[in-house]
């Protein structure tokens, strides 16, 4: 499957993700620089973490005019597979393909750590390998990752399915003390309405490997490998690719 | 002109350096200090000729990028010119 990860001024998750992706599961990777409007025929986008235009303004505000943004929002439009992962979550939020927004922290510090995360909606093209209720550990690394949206829009969320992942503890409950950043419902990851778009605090590109951190990382990607694979499902996206 | 921009957390949104500013003005002895809130202040020079072309320019700007409409509330200034 062919991927494809932008690289923005300030991107320092790009490299683990193009490693994770070609070395340690195989995949075909491309890094897209920002400024080319070129999705090179990739089939997912990813928007790795980091701090883009020195996270100047907001986090991600300056990155989503970048040229490339324009056409990872027409292959979203039509239907493409986006996954954006910390600073690329926040660059997807205020590109407005994700609803919310990422504020401070609650604690105002920087947090570096494992946490816990169950999956909620497993019927989505970026947790289709995982079961509703399994707990994947990842790490976190962020300053602003506290969850934000609307209590309206929320609710609506919750219905729909698009609250993706949540903060929990080892046990599996979202409990206030296993909520890292003080995200609104504890919500770590969520999707926009068509399930194509899919953002996440938690890095999966550094948890790919049982040496180095545990291997739950996988899951994500090779749920988009596995969603992909299903020929309708590729033909959809290829009408979007360009 | 002069556009002076004050972009404000939204109201209902957590803001942990406010409540944080907060608790530091009460123990130092500032009783009945709440709602604080902390923002942004920008300012920027606009070629504009008139006043309301200087207003809307400002409004698009805080719209598309001073300001997230989803978290935070802005109002702005103008100053100089007729």
């Amino acid at each position: 499957m062919k991927w494809g990860v932008i690289r923005f001024p300030g991107s320092l998750d790009d490299f683990d993700a193009v490693y994770g992706l070609r070395d340690v599961l195989g995949q075909d990777v491309t890094a897209l620089w920002h400024k080319d409007e070129s999705l090179q025929g990739a089939e997912c986008i990813v928007l790795p973490g980091g701090f883009s235009y020195g996270d100047h303004l907001r986090c991600g505000a300056i990155a989503r005019f970048s040229p490339i943004m324009k056409s990872v929002a027409k292959f979203a439009a039509d239907g493409g597979l986006v996954i954006g992962i910390c600073n690329g979550f926040q660059i997807l939020t205020e590109a407005h393909l994700l609803p919310g927004a990422l504020t401070r922290n609650r604690t105002l510090s920087f947090i570096c750590d494992r946490v816990h995360l169950r999956v909620e909606n497993a019927k989505t093209p970026f947790t289709c390998t995982t079961r509703a209720g399994d707990i994947l550990a990842m790490p976190i690394k962020h300053g602003e990752g506290c969850y934000v949206a609307p209590e309206k829009e929320l609710l609506q969320m919750e219905e729909r399915g698009q609250i993706v992942l949540r903060y929990v503890d080892a046990k599996g409950d979202a409990t206030d003390a296993a909520n890292p950043n003080g995200s609104m419902r504890s919500i770590a990851g969520v999707a926009n309405e068509r399930f194509n778009v899919f953002g996440l605090m938690p890095h999966p590109e550094h948890a790919l490997e049982a040496m180095l951190f545990g291997a739950d990382g996988r899951k994500i990607f090779e749920s988009i490998i596995a969603f992909q694979s299903v020929p309708e499902h590729r033909g959809q996206m290829r009408a979007g690719a360009k | 002109m002069q556009v002076k921009v004050f972009v404000t957390p939204r109201k209902g949104i957590l803001d942990p350096q406010g409540r944080t500013v907060e608790h530091a003005l009460a123990s130092l002895g500032f009783a009945g200090v709440s709602e604080v809130k902390i923002g942004r202040y920008i300012t920027l020079n606009i070629d504009a000729k008139t006043p309301d072309e200087a207003r809307a320019a400002a409004s698009k700007m805080c719209e598309q990028l001073l300001a997230n409409p989803n978290i935070e509330d802005f109002r702005f200034e103008i100053e100089g010119g007729a």
